[in-house]
């Protein structure tokens, strides 16, 4: 089958698609976005996270399918995303808004309605697909400074999750962080240096402000 | 393999009545395994996504609907205070990525004594709105688990909501594992106090074929409070009467051994959950009693 949907800002087409293909296959093997990785394929480990609709979920367990006419944003984009929120006052999809702590209304529970998109058309070139060339997210730079890489299988994952809660949680406290990123494992860090990671783009972004 | 978009509500019982076979796909989050590790290959994936309404709730009167797809990220950020319980047992899955795509409606569909959410809808009082192409009906959740991973749906049924009746009183939930994020439990403990009928329901999960309440240990703890005058003194609970209920609760289970635990710490364990979770729902009672006198 086919599958059209947004991804980092573009327009994406994926052909001959198996019908129980997960979106990270998809992404990976299709459309040459090997970012986000493959690793327990259950939901177990978070490496394959991606934002959908701007919701952090597990690609591996989204089926191909389900995407259609939807956002995706993959480690790839993560760094024009996160420009784009900046110059957007801190939301880039506009997904943050239906999130609200503003109490239930109908329009709040429709979870999965595509938001504004405004970032979606205006992302441009070869750099929101490779993330070659851009200058990186401060999530991406506070995981450099921080030490916060080792092996680096698990980062593509945590970046995308960490990225998120910073968005919906610009002051988090040690537990936020935490349970933010239980669904992420390491096998290499022992999680201490991307906790310092999370702390230091919270405080870089509480400086910027 | 088909993949089956219905764009509507209609539509998807429709595609169900028409392909029987078809496996319901929501969240994903167990479909999506069996399929990743080939222990599944349906013919049909009816996917649910485009349908808005099972993803959005009603506050009614005495209870909630609950649409089938509703995330459990938003059973806690929403519903905590009409459903207590089955808020604390969506904080308790997986993990956040899962939160944000898994539902209630899942977890009945694949009734896996395991599922987070029974034990809370058990003790809450809940009813599964289920449809097909003939028609709709309430199944009691007392009657919607009928075996190991299996319920009460037709074959040309989808589940379409559950409502659940809204706390009349204080509701806690337990579980053990290994770690807090990302466990199957090894097995978990629902309550809820019901002031307004003077009763008390359980829920245990995973510690028998399938999720149960620990009917005797309820009808015990209802005499015994009853009898002891506890609703409206809001004494504490006789630690006698307290430890009769764990062991009942414990006698209810009818676990085996497994990967994550032995029969023996399953049945013990609930014991444990039941007595702790009698006691936070108790004391909590107990202070809001007290309130309301004082405000009187």
């Amino acid at each position: 089958m086919r599958v059209n949907f947004t991804v980092n800002g573009r327009p994406q087409e994926a052909d001959d698609v198996w019908e129980g293909e997960s979106l990270l296959y998809v992404l990976r093997e299709r459309l040459g976005l090997p970012g986000s990785k493959n690793a327990c394929e259950q939901g177990e480990c978070g490496s394959c996270t991606v934002r959908l609709d701007g919701v952090p979920v597990c690609s591996c367990l989204v089926a191909a399918g389900q995407v259609e006419g939807r956002e995706v944003v993959t480690v790839e984009g993560l760094a024009d995303f996160a420009k784009q929120r900046a110059e957007h006052g801190g939301c880039a999809t506009g997904a943050c808004g239906t999130d609200g702590k503003a109490g239930t209304s109908l329009q709040d529970a429709q979870l999965g309605v595509p938001p504004g998109g405004a970032w979606g058309r205006a992302a441009k070139g070869q750099d929101s697909q490779t993330g070659e060339g851009t200058e990186l997210s401060p999530i991406q730079q506070a995981f450099i400074d921080a030490g916060a890489v080792q092996c680096g299988f698990c980062t593509p994952g945590l970046l995308v999750a960490a990225d998120e809660m910073l968005e919906q949680n610009p002051n988090p406290t040690d537990a936020d962080i935490r349970e933010a990123l239980s669904g992420n494992l390491c096998r290499c860090t022992g999680y201490e240096k991307i906790m310092d990671a999370v702390r230091l783009a919270a405080a870089r972004q509480g400086e910027a402000v | 393999m088909d993949f089956l978009r219905p764009a509507s509500w209609e539509e998807a019982l429709a595609a169900k009545a028409e392909h029987p076979t078809a496996v319901p796909i929501a969240g994903g989050t167990d479909v999506m395994v069996e399929i990743n590790f080939d222990h599944r290959r349906p013919e049909y994936l009816l996917d649910l996504n485009r349908i808005g309404d099972l993803y959005e709730w009603e506050v009614g009167e005495d209870s909630v609907r609950l649409g089938a797809s509703v995330p459990y990220t938003r059973i806690m950020e929403h519903l905590r205070a009409e459903l207590p319980g089955l808020a604390l047992a969506s904080h308790t899955v997986a993990s956040p990525q899962i939160r944000n795509r898994g539902g209630v409606g899942g977890n009945l569909g694949t009734a896996s004594p395991a599922g987070d959410a029974h034990p809370a809808l058990l003790a809450a009082g809940a009813e599964v709105e289920v449809e097909s192409v003939r028609g709709s009906r309430r199944i009691p959740i007392d009657e919607f688990y009928t075996g190991v991973k299996r319920n009460a749906l037709a074959a040309d049924e989808l589940i379409r909501a559950v409502h659940i009746k809204k706390a009349d009183g204080p509701q806690q939930y337990s579980k053990v594992g290994t770690r807090n994020a990302m466990v199957i439990a090894v097995c978990a403990f629902g309550l809820a106090l019901h002031p307004e009928t003077r009763t008390v329901r359980t829920g245990i999960g995973s510690a028998a074929p399938t999720p149960v309440r620990a009917k005797a240990a309820e009808e015990f703890l209802n005499a015994a409070l009853e009898e002891g005058g506890f609703w409206d003194n809001g004494k504490i609970i006789t630690p006698s009467v307290a430890k009769q209920f764990a062991d009942l609760c414990s006698a209810a289970c009818n676990p085996i051994d497994d990967v994550r635990g032995t029969a023996s710490y399953r049945r013990h364990a609930v014991g444990i959950m039941a007595r702790r979770t009698l006691t936070w729902t108790w004391e909590s009672y107990r202070g809001t009693a007290a309130h309301t006198e004082g405000v009187a």
